[in-house]
């Protein structure tokens, strides 16, 4: 079976971050990067549908050339090969233009499975996916917590909201978002990272019409609906007082 | 023209389908309601309480039960036959599924999780969180019109609802759906091995986010909770990893609870967490992050180590008692 995973750069989950000068997006230059973490899902779960089915596991990314990092890091953890659409126009771009961008780089590959994370860690608009399956022309499900596959048909398990579940079963080639948790992550071992080096990327660049579905006007610090009353002092300080008044102005203990 | 893609399952309505009309309600503009499945009478009879201008009820025997491929086919020609300036719906989950391949299928802008609308000069912008709340942004859609935009569950209070003065006018829509574009098969919804903890009957809640760093640190949160008297929770990450169970978690895939008091130990406060636990009566947040999204809706805080907080927490509950 012949696997794609599209994983995303994001900003480290604790990085302090300030909106820019233009204040259209963050001052990311000197910003530490990671896997957007439901995309490290997915490849995990690519890689586990590997090993039982066979075949291979491709990563797919498109960012700026920093993004070559969780290229790096797929391979480490046992992606076989890699495609990279490079361009620096795609790193604040919005889902659906990722998608575009992923999407001509992608399907002459003809995968017989796609899986992306269900959201980005950044803008979070949950898109990229979806919008990828409408491109490459093959059917989707969204918030996957199980994957099986037999027989040219892929059964997967879709989160509904409030602990419900539903199975969906649909033909391959088929696009699948995966929701955070659907596994336990492994971490690279000394020899992937080692044998990463030799693992082929592919480097191309996107198409020059693509352009962006939406437009940051302005990016800024929410405005606090709620005044919070913060409790200073000692952390034994803090304690006591907030004991107090939970008991005695809140009278919720 | 404004229209709304309302959500039901069985004939029941989704409740957050509401707080949509709400949001088209107040922009002033003519708004319709479309709404997409199987005998849909007494759906569009509720619908058609609202101040609107019209119900489109759109019935197929293949959109009886949602599936992304029905919906998409659906509702692609039921937009580009009644022209609206904008398709707004609730970012529920099945919106997330169809709505952005709906939104390419027609070539047009699809703006996801907002919490209000807003007038940027000539252009109407949508209010969305970034960086999982850290900031917001007022983003603009490109391209022509229709646009689309779903607007997260709770930014608009479904009691805002304008009611007409007399039932609003049921149309149906016919189709030409082909059973055989729909690549999808559903079966029945379920719930996992039923819910062991009842977190929404709790009275206080004790909750760890990934600010407890590991597995063995959640025995004093549990210490915390027996204090307090209170049922112990966790955000997504927490269950994720396995350190606790899944019915512990709290939030948009989990359980949304309204207890008295929530506790929330190293939370930083991702929406999906938030919406599960906003409707608390008072709300206490530890952590040792100043700008967590967490105290934009915390009536109490310490910015502090956990670490060093919660045993001091402990000690003052059980000196007192």
């Amino acid at each position: 079976m012949k696997i794609a995973v599209c994983v995303k750069q994001v900003v480290t989950r604790d990085w302090p971050l300030r909106v820019d000068a233009a204040a259209t997006w963050v001052h990311d230059r000197d910003a530490s990067f990671e896997m957007n973490e439901p995309d490290a899902y997915a490849l995990e779960e690519a890689l586990r549908l590997k090993e039982r089915h066979g075949g291979e596991v491709v990563v797919c990314s498109a960012g700026p050339a920093r993004a070559a990092q969780v290229i790096r890091e797929s391979l480490a953890r046992g992606a076989d090969r890699a495609i990279r659409v490079e361009s620096d126009a795609l790193a604040a771009a919005d889902g659906s233009m990722v998608a575009g961008a992923l999407a001509a780089a992608m399907r002459e590959e003809q995968f017989d499975l796609v899986l992306t994370g269900l959201q980005s860690d950044d803008q979070g608009f949950a898109q990229t996916g979806v919008v990828l399956a409408e491109l490459l022309g093959i059917p989707h499900a969204t918030i996957i917590m199980e994957v099986q596959v037999a027989g040219g048909v892929v059964r997967v398990k879709r989160e509904l909201e409030g602990g419900w579940f539903q199975w969906v079963s649909m033909p391959t080639p088929a696009l699948l978002t995966i929701q955070s948790g659907i596994n336990q992550l492994r971490y690279a071992t000394l020899k992937g990272i080692m044998s990463a080096k030799r693992k082929p990327v592919r480097v191309v660049e996107p198409s020059a019409d693509l352009a962006p579905s939406q437009e940051i006007i302005e990016l800024y610090v929410p405005k606090k609906g709620k005044q919070t009353r913060l409790i200073a002092g000692t952390p034994s300080e803090a304690a006591t007082e907030l004991v107090r008044v939970l008991r005695e102005e809140a009278r919720v203990i | 023209m404004i229209l709304v893609i309302a959500e039901q399952r069985d004939g029941v309505l989704n409740k957050t389908s509401w707080e949509a009309i709400v949001a088209a309600q107040q922009t002033g503009q003519a708004v319709q309601v479309a709404v997409a499945g199987d005998r849909l009478d007494p759906v569009a009879r509720e619908l058609a309480a609202a101040d609107v201008e019209a119900v489109v009820t759109v019935e197929h025997a293949v959109l009886a039960s949602y599936t992304p491929d029905g919906f998409v086919a659906a509702f692609a020609e039921v937009v580009a036959a009644l022209g609206p300036e904008l398709v707004l719906l609730s970012h529920t989950y099945q919106t997330r599924e169809f709505a952005p391949r709906l939104a390419a299928r027609l070539g047009r802008s699809l703006i996801t999780d907002c919490v209000a609308m807003k007038q940027r000069g000539e252009r109407q912008a949508f209010v969305r969180p970034m960086f999982q709340g850290k900031f917001v942004a007022d983003v603009a859609p490109n391209g022509p019109a229709p646009h689309f935009a779903s607007f997260q569950i709770g930014a608009f209070r479904p009691d805002a609802l304008a009611l007409g003065a007399a039932p609003a006018d049921i149309r149906p829509h016919s189709i030409t759906l082909k059973a055989s574009v729909i690549r999808q098969t559903v079966e029945p919804p379920f719930q996992e091995a039923r819910q062991a903890v009842d977190l929404t009957q709790a009275d206080r809640i004790v909750a760890v986010g990934r600010g407890i760093k590991a597995q063995e640190h959640i025995a004093l949160a549990e210490r915390l909770a027996v204090s307090l008297g209170a049922e112990l929770a966790a955000s997504r990450p927490i269950c994720d990893s396995g350190w606790l169970p899944m019915d512990r978690q709290v939030g948009s895939s989990g359980q949304t609870v309204s207890p008295k008091l929530y506790l929330a130990l190293g939370i930083s406060g991702a929406i999906q967490h938030l919406v599960g636990m906003k409707g608390a009566r008072t709300i206490v947040a530890v952590n040792k992050d100043a700008d967590a999204p967490i105290f934009e809706v915390a009536d109490l805080g310490i910015v502090g180590d956990l670490f060093e907080v919660v045993p001091a927490l402990i000690a003052a509950l059980d000196a007192d008692s």
